[in-house]
């Protein structure tokens, strides 16, 4: 198993994803760790799964994501990933994704206006992918966020379309699971927080699963994607 | 030549900054304003001396990177 964790300039997030991602591969791929490639090394190893961290890579100038969406690094990424090469993004990872039209979609300013910091439930809205074989359909889980710019509209797609497909990743619901106006933290379309390409070989997520991966953070919530990729990977 | 290029969120797009603007205009006593839509204006001087040339290289910057259509649209403008 061999993963990389893209490092833009700006990202702050990339080291925790390292350790999460390192945690499950020594559990399930022992000898192996990830291994961080700089944004303007646009030809690294070959990789079994990128990873975009989260962070504010480029100061979020111009938009959140879309210089490091032009970057060197990201071309070779959008080239690997239209050939099945499993791609992570969280949040500004999520971001650029979307500005890199490897996902539907966009990310805008948050409803409220204001930065969100603390942690939300989340509805798995489907365990058959590779980033959510470990969860159940239905599941509620707790994972943080921490976003200025979190509010998914799905654009010219529009959100049954992507619900037909299957695309929706994760919602934020309440503690039971409905899907109720106050669990959604940024005013996001259908409380959607995560969604994936229409191979499902691309996940975006603004929540933060690597945040609650490990008992000593407060939970392990998060840890089952990083398990299920590595074992599916491995 | 000098060049324009406005960005404005495509209309039906929620704007909450546009609305926070609105809301404080209103705090302000100005009365009759009934939307507000921010967006942004990118200035660019460019070394290109034929307009239509110009256009066509500013529509590359937009649809590249200085726009993002999936939520937003550009006008662009050229002083000539």
């Amino acid at each position: 198993m061999k993963a990389a964790v893209i490092v833009f300039p700006g990202s702050n997030c990339d080291r925790d994803v390292q350790v999460a991602l390192a945690e499950a591969m020594a559990r399930h791929a022992p000898g192996t760790a990830p291994v961080m490639v700089w944004h303007k090394d646009a030809d690294f190893e070959k990789v079994d799964l990128i990873v975009l961290p989260g962070g504010f890579s480029y100061g979020d100038y111009l938009r959140c994501g879309a210089m490091a969406a032009q970057s060197p690094v990201m071309k070779e990424v959008v080239g690997r990933a239209e050939k099945g090469v499993p791609v992570l993004g969280i949040c500004n990872g999520f971001q650029i994704l979307t500005e890199a039209g490897l996902l539907p979609g966009a990310l805008i300013r948050n409803a409220s206006l204001k930065f969100v910091c603390r942690d939300v439930n989340l509805r798995v809205e489907t365990g058959q992918s590779l980033f959510t074989s470990r969860y159940e359909q239905g599941q509620t889980i707790r994972v943080p966020v921490a976003h200025h710019d979190g509010n998914y509209i799905a654009g010219g797609e529009d959100v049954a379309r992507l619900e037909d497909r299957g695309q929706i990743a994760f919602r934020y619901c309440d503690p039971e699971g409905a899907l109720t106006g106050p669990s959604n933290p940024n005013g996001s379309a259908a409380n959607i927080a995560g969604v994936f390409n229409e191979t499902k070989t691309v996940l975006g997520l603004m929540p933060h699963p690597e945040r609650l991966a490990d008992p000593a953070l407060g939970g392990t919530d998060g840890r089952p994607m990083f398990d299920g990729l590595v074992e599916a990977l491995s | 030549m000098k060049a324009h290029v406005h960005v404005t969120l495509k209309p039906g797009v929620l704007d909450p900054q546009g609305k926070a603007i609105h809301k404080a205009l209103s705090g302000l006593g100005f009365e009759g304003v009934e939307q507000v839509r921010q967006g942004k204006v990118i200035e660019l001087e460019l070394s290109e001396t034929d307009p239509a040339r110009a256009r066509e290289s500013l529509r590359d910057m937009c649809e590249k990177l200085l726009a993002n259509t999936v939520i937003e649209n550009y006008a662009i403008e050229l002083d000539v």
